[in-house]
């Protein structure tokens, strides 16, 4: 009896973990792809058969050309720049504002809170246009600050963290102000520290479309030495793209390669995070 | 120093009058427990005494002077809540140190990072560190200063929650169902540990419960609200013995008061006690003001439904004829033995009886009010 439950349940056991490493594989195919592709050369890569692994290793040359042919170092760390400081201004507005319409009861609110949900309906690409002249008015394009005013507010932040805010009882607050912290105090001493899982979420969000981005520094920026790695990437592509393709796949991998490193040593903290709030 | 006067406190939320025109003196180093059924107001009502709702219109003084546009850390109150809200991610000396820092800490000084750093703050941490303790020593939690509160067990955590409250030597202690989310034993036990801490501190308590017995327990005196209304403010053995009002004598005691109409008197065949006035609907009485004898002719008869043995006491509960209610009865375990099912006479104290009219209002007679008087 015991036995036979146990192997229907490693059978169904084995079921799952096939039916997961599938879709694993569907997902990470293109990824494995793109890496194959920045190891491989130039012949190799319009070849007819396919296999993961180079017959003839290009991978150095490859790489080289990727770093040496553009600042690709430049391009990295104006990705670091322009993110950080999208990330950094985002949150100095979203937690006040959250927190206001989480927390404190003042006319009109719900109002406020309903427009910042149509601002949550408006794609971003529709403001492009609008940010585009605004920059111009302002004599800001083709700068840093191109790349990060137009992304300072964030309705998904204030969505998200009001949402996140509000968890926190009301009882909480109230003690804070009791113990004579100021409104900003409690933000930073209570609302910031209990909600840290959800702000790193928020995080990750944030980075992960303004480092991918392609869309907005392509309308925004035409200087090399201010371009984000996305941007950067496209001077690999000209006419002859058939030659650059390996280099133009290892680009793309150097561009992907913090992100992934960050997320990795990330992850641990980040699960932890999640497990506090849940069993607080 | 610091006596408490509310005067006509009022408070809607929209439509809903959440608190109708209160008025209450509290004294100064008074229990006062506000008691009353859930949404009676009296949690908003310490909330508005704490400063953290205001009131629609009414005044609050503490010591003396009104305190109305007073934000609450101005208003020299601490406050116990029934989650105990301790901020989870402190430990528990943090928790308790909090109020100390914000007060004493200049602002420069409790800015993030650089505060630290600051001439003048080393002295008074280590001041505060001294006070926390004595604090702790006294709550016996001094060997949890380092936990987190997620550590702690409900009782543990109720009493950082009360450090924190007293960790600063306010002038005024309000506690909003603080053992509510406690397990009966502990909730018995810490009972007695805030009647002391209230004895040793000697500062003014205002507490908040839906409990009839920790009010009865706990105070000097108790306020009972209903529907954002005072019903009656009273010692303790007054709110039992001579309630104003029905709503009261049905609240406070447990078992809870017998409440006969006199129609339902009059139809089961019992003749209305002497004494009886022209207005009065109900007739009230203790379970301990009744006794049991034979059946008969002019008396409340019933039939014994149902015995539940305390040990110290039985009460039974005793069927009225036609499906008129229940009257339960407190008798000694020596004096009688009854089984269900036993046909039984009620014989009622009359001087106990409490009359009430059709509005709930108590109707005295002559000897009552003198007595009152």
């Amino acid at each position: 009896m015991i036995a036979r439950f146990s192997d229907r349940r490693f059978v169904g056991r084995v079921a799952r973990h096939a039916i997961l490493i599938l879709t694993a594989a569907f997902a990470l195919l293109p990824f494995f792809w793109m890496v194959s592709l920045s190891l491989k050369p130039p012949e190799e890569i319009f070849q007819a058969d396919f296999h993961f692994w180079p017959t003839a290793f290009h991978g150095v040359e490859n790489y080289r050309v990727a770093l040496t042919a553009a600042p690709m170092f430049r391009f990295l760390l104006n990705g670091v720049l322009v993110c950080a400081a999208i990330f950094a201004l985002q949150l100095l507005v979203c937690i006040p504002c959250a927190y206001a319409l989480a927390k404190l009861r003042f006319h009109g609110r719900d109002t406020l809170f309903s427009a910042v949900l149509v601002g949550l309906l408006l794609p971003p690409q529709a403001l492009a246009i609008p940010h585009f002249v605004l920059l111009n008015v302002f004599g800001l394009l083709d700068t840093y600050a191109a790349l990060i005013l137009p992304w300072a507010i964030s309705t998904f932040g204030i969505f998200l963290l009001r949402q996140f805010f509000r968890s926190i009882p009301d009882e909480m607050i109230h003690a804070a102000r009791l113990d004579g912290l100021g409104e900003f105090e409690i933000i930073w001493r209570i609302m910031i520290p209990m909600t840290a899982p959800a702000l790193a979420a928020f995080g990750i969000f944030s980075v992960v479309a303004h480092w991918n981005d392609l869309f907005w520094p392509l309308i925004a920026v035409r200087r090399e030495e201010i371009s984000t790695p996305a941007l950067g990437i496209l001077l690999f592509r000209d006419d002859e793209a058939g030659q650059f393709f390996g280099p133009l796949m290892a680009g793309a991998v150097i561009i992907v390669a913090p992100l992934l490193v960050a997320f990795l040593i990330a992850q641990r903290r980040f699960i932890d995070g999640l497990a506090v709030t849940t069993t607080r | 120093m610091a006596e408490i006067e509310l005067r006509h406190i009022k408070k809607s939320y929209g439509e809903t009058a959440v608190v109708k025109g209160v008025s209450l003196n509290i004294r100064d180093g008074e229990f006062l427990t506000l008691v009353g059924p859930s949404g009676c107001g009296k949690s908003t009502l310490l909330r508005i005494i704490a400063g953290l709702e205001a009131q629609d219109s009414g005044e609050v003084m503490v010591g003396g002077r009104c305190v109305n546009d007073k934000r609450p850390k101005e208003r020299d109150v601490a406050m116990v809540f029934q989650s105990y809200a301790l901020y989870p991610h402190l430990s528990v000396f943090d928790n308790v140190a909090l109020p100390l820092r914000t007060r004493r800490l200049s602002f420069a000084q409790r800015l993030p990072f650089v505060g630290r750093a600051l001439p003048g703050r080393g002295g008074i941490e280590k001041a505060i560190r001294a006070e926390v303790e004595q604090a702790a020593c006294m709550l016996d939690i001094a060997h949890l200063l380092d936990r987190k509160p997620g550590q702690l067990s409900g009782g543990q955590r109720q009493r950082v929650a009360l450090g924190r409250a007293m960790v600063r030597q306010p002038a005024v202690f309000l506690m909003d169902e603080p053992l509510s989310n406690l397990d009966a034993k502990l909730r018995v036990q810490m009972r007695a540990e805030i009647i002391a801490l209230h004895r040793r501190l000697g500062v003014t308590f205002v507490y908040v419960t839906h409990d009839q017995a920790e009010a009865m327990t706990m105070s000097d005196r108790v306020a009972v609200m209903m529907a954002g209304e005072l019903l009656q403010v009273s010692r303790p053995e007054r709110l039992y013995r001579d309630p104003q009002d029905l709503r009261v004598a049905e609240m406070i005691g447990s078992p809870k008061i017998n409440v006969v109409s006199c129609a339902d008197w009059i139809s089961l065949g019992a003749t209305l006690p002497p004494g009886v006035h022209g207005n009065t609907r109900h007739l009230a009485f203790r379970p301990e003001a009744v006794g049991i004898t034979a059946s008969g002719d002019g008396r409340l008869n019933g039939v014994v439904a149902s015995v539940e043995n305390l040990g110290s006491d039985i009460f039974l509960n005793v069927a009225l004829g036609d499906g008129r209610g229940t009257v339960v009865v407190r008798t000694h375990p020596d004096v009688s033995r009854s089984e269900p099912g036993r046909p039984v006479g009620l014989q009622i104290d009359p001087a106990c009886l409490l009359q009430f009219d059709g509005a709930g209002l108590r109707q005295r007679h002559a000897e009552q009010i003198e007595a009152a008087a």
